[in-house]
């Protein structure tokens, strides 16, 4: 009984004993939080990276790709169709995008998707990430009017205007054909590897009229909103190409036939009808989507279409790595790599984990150290203590009580620590916006920046076992810190005590 | 504080322990097994018809020896004590300061080993007992009182008297009995006269008053002996005597043995008996 009446004395008496809570208390909060915050940008990245990435991509190992891509669907269908909800072929190459800003060319390395417009939509959320609203409900890659987003629409009403994207679309392209005088056409050289002559496109008239950019446009491409979009010092977003510019793609020449291999690449000037922003800022600064036909075309594959990829939409709830291991079986390995979302991703998601891992260890060093802290003042408050804890020998207490009262008191510490802490943690996670807003306004430098992490929030994520077995550990320490002050406490003999001044 | 109001309540104290005081008593002459070990038990029993013969002294002490080391040197400070303690005497030692008065005291309270010789208490041989037994002994048999009070700083003047039996209590005994121990606490403090004092913490109480708080935590437990080491070493000489009156009282009242050590001469005259400690031996007076 005098055991919890004295611990819970010296709990109210003994401010110095706060610091140690204190440095429990933080620590605590500290790993709540980092755990938090953590759990939450990789959970929205993963949910960014599957809604980008189709569950299921079978790829081909050659860069070539296979021929006959309704066959190796229907064998897709054969071997797993009850759980697919959609496939679609593509075209993936490495390609060079090239524009014009003030007079030079800008080039950009980019990642060249053909997609079928008619299936591309079954898997993924690609229409999702459009920004005319047309688009979105059913891709065309001929140039719309006008009418693009110019709010993001991922984003929160509070996100700036982007003024530029209202001329975007045949506007713009009049505008554009108004100011330059109507170029000749270059006869096409033949010693010029990049003019190989603009091969026909659907819009092309006939062979030999003039085209006029004013009322035409070359093949419709979609391009990553990063590859031509930039940040003005305020933060506002502007753009060097806009939906309606002309852009240019240089493709690698090696493999197409009828090209020399000497030669570096073919050039194909596209129309940009749209931008793709899935706000992960690898994918918007490298994917650029044209018609899977024109891309075949492009490289030469007309006679045998191939395609390097079959991207499969698997049904609500069924095991992704289960249906990849059925691929696998029947479709011979060193031909085809099967791949599920996130073993694509596994470097950068296994990164993250580790980066968790890490983090949390240097965090509960953190509390450890706030533990030989407790020791420390333990063991002051036991020296103190001295003649107290002989007068209670002199009354009969035996050593195990001696040892209790600091032991008990050691766990007092520790839970009040751990449990401010955890208070301390879940209401900065809670209030984490507002938190980080107002240390903005402080500083004077806005702390979360959604342009640079495109999410207008901080996510976060609470998981409880996790706050649980912070606490525990907290408190665990807090009492492994407090055993050898007890034990020297309960060792103490009563006479010496006593006479301790 | 008259003479009467202490007499009255006294006196009823009187009825305390020797009505439901005694059975009380006898409660805790038989600790539980889990508390005191088997040979403590057997002791205390045996000390059952021990108590039958009122003149067996309730402490003997035979060649009791004890030394201290100061690095290689041994510094003896009992060189042989003998002694018998009568029931219901008060005894008083006395010494000049560092004869080993405090020690002689200590090894009686089980405080601290012998390194010779046997303490026997109510005719059974406690020096050699375990820590566990020892602790029962100090918290139920023995009642001690300090020079310097030794009370608990963070603790009311009702709390400190009532540690004794906070200590042999777990929490949810404790919570049982305790209106039964508050109301004998603050009867004990009643008949020390601090009723007025019961919330005050010690650093709050005159020295007098902190002594008088220390005699009525010592008793709580309704001890057999009542050790008291220099207990007006730090009063004055007018707060000492009443600290005196109220041994003398309890001594005569209720028939409490009472071990004195001081080195006044004119407390210890307050005796009944005195010895003198010299040279590490007991000489009567």
């Amino acid at each position: 009984m005098y055991k919890y009446l004295l611990c819970w004395r010296y709990l109210r008496s003994r401010y110095i004993a706060l610091a140690s809570i204190v440095s429990v208390m933080l620590g605590v909060a500290t790993m709540i939080v980092v755990n938090g915050v953590m759990a939450g940008f990789s959970h929205e990245m993963e949910d960014r990276m599957h809604e980008v990435l189709s569950d299921i991509s079978f790829q081909s190992r050659s860069s070539d790709g296979f021929p006959n891509a309704e066959w190796h669907m229907e064998q897709i269908q054969r071997v797993a169709g009850q759980h697919i909800a959609g496939m679609t072929p593509t075209v993936n190459t490495p390609a060079m995008l090239s524009f014009k800003l003030n007079g030079e060319f800008v080039n950009r390395q980019v990642h060249l998707i053909g997609v079928d417009e008619k299936t591309y939509h079954t898997v993924g959320d690609f229409g999702k990430y459009l920004q005319h609203p047309e688009n979105r409900r059913r891709l065309s890659f001929e140039l719309r009017e006008g009418g693009y987003d110019e709010r993001d629409h991922q984003a929160g009403p509070e996100a700036p205007l982007r003024v530029q994207m209202r001329r975007a679309g045949w506007a713009r392209r009049r505008d554009m054909a108004s100011l330059a005088p109507p170029p000749a056409q270059p006869a096409p050289d033949k010693a010029n590897p990049f003019q190989t002559g603009r091969s026909p496109t659907v819009s092309d008239v006939v062979e030999g009229t003039t085209f006029d950019p004013a009322k035409e446009q070359h093949t419709g491409i979609v391009l990553g909103i990063a590859l031509s979009s930039y940040h003005d010092p305020q933060g506002r977003e502007g753009f060097f190409v806009l939906p309606g510019d002309d852009v240019s793609l240089v493709i690698p020449g090696a493999g197409i036939p009828g090209i020399d291999s000497n030669k570096i690449g073919l050039r194909e000037t596209c129309t940009v009808i749209d931008f793709y922003e899935s706000k992960m800022s690898e994918y918007d600064s490298s994917f650029v989507f044209v018609p899977i036909k024109e891309l075949q075309r492009m490289r030469g594959m007309t006679i045998i279409p191939k395609v390097n990829s079959i991207q499969i939409q698997l049904k609500e709830g069924v095991e992704l790595d289960m249906v990849r291991d059925q691929l696998r079986r029947d479709f011979p390995p060193q031909r085809y790599l099967i791949q599920t979302w996130r073993d694509k991703q596994g470097p950068l998601l296994a990164a993250v984990r580790m980066e968790t891992a890490i983090l949390n260890l240097l965090l509960f060093l953190i509390i450890a150290v706030a533990g030989f802290g407790i020791l420390a003042i333990f063991y002051m408050i036991v020296v103190e203590k001295t003649r107290d804890i002989g007068i209670l020998k002199s009354l009969g207490a035996s050593s195990h009580g001696i040892m209790g009262i600091f032991l008990s008191y050691g766990l007092g510490l520790g839970l009040l620590g751990a449990g401010s802490g955890m208070a301390l943690g879940l209401l900065f996670i809670y209030y984490i916006n507002e938190i980080a807003d107002f240390l903005g306004w402080l500083t004077g430098r806005p702390l979360f920046d959604p342009t640079i992490y495109y999410f207008q929030h901080i996510p976060t994520i609470v998981d409880p076992l996790t706050v649980a077995w912070v606490v525990g550990g907290a408190a665990l320490i807090a009492i492994v810190a407090s055993i050898m002050p007890a034990r020297r406490a309960a060792r103490l003999h009563p006479v010496e005590a006593l006479r301790y001044e | 504080m008259n003479d009467h109001g202490i007499s009255l309540a006294a006196s009823d104290l009187t009825s305390v322990s020797t009505g439901a005081g005694l059975a009380v008593d006898r409660r805790h002459l038989a600790p539980s097994p889990a508390v005191a070990p088997r040979h403590v038990t057997t002791a205390i029993q045996g000390a059952e018809h021990a108590i039958e013969s009122p003149t067996d002294p309730v402490m003997r002490v035979r060649g009791l020896k004890k030394s201290y080391r100061r690095g290689v040197h041994e510094i003896p400070v009992l060189g042989g004590v003998d002694l018998e303690i009568g029931s219901g005497e008060f005894l008083s030692i006395v010494g000049q300061s560092g004869c080993g008065k405090s020690t002689l005291l200590h090894l009686l309270g089980t405080l601290d080993k012998p390194d010779e010789g046997e303490i026997h208490f109510e005719g059974h041989r406690i020096d050699n007992l375990d820590p566990a037994g020892c602790d029962v002994l100090r918290n139920k048999h023995f009642g001690m009182i300090f020079q310097f009070y030794h009370l608990l700083p963070e603790l009311n003047a009702l709390q400190n008297v009532l540690t004794p039996l906070m200590i042999s209590n777990g929490l949810i005994s404790y919570r049982r009995h305790r209106r039964r121990f508050r109301r004998r606490a603050m009867e004990l403090l009643e008949m020390v006269g601090l009723s007025h004092r019961l919330r005050h913490k010690p650093r709050e109480l005159s020295g007098g008053e902190m002594q008088r708080a220390a005699i009525a935590r010592a008793l709580i437990a309704n001890p057999r002996v009542l050790l008291a080491d220099e207990p007006t070493g730090n009063l004055d000489k007018t707060t000492g005597d009443e600290i005196i009156r109220i041994l003398r009282r309890l001594n005569r009242e209720q028939n409490l043995t009472i071990v004195m050590v001081t080195h006044d001469a004119a407390i210890a005259d307050s005796a009944d008996r005195q010895v003198c400690l010299v040279e590490g031996h007991v000489v009567e007076r």
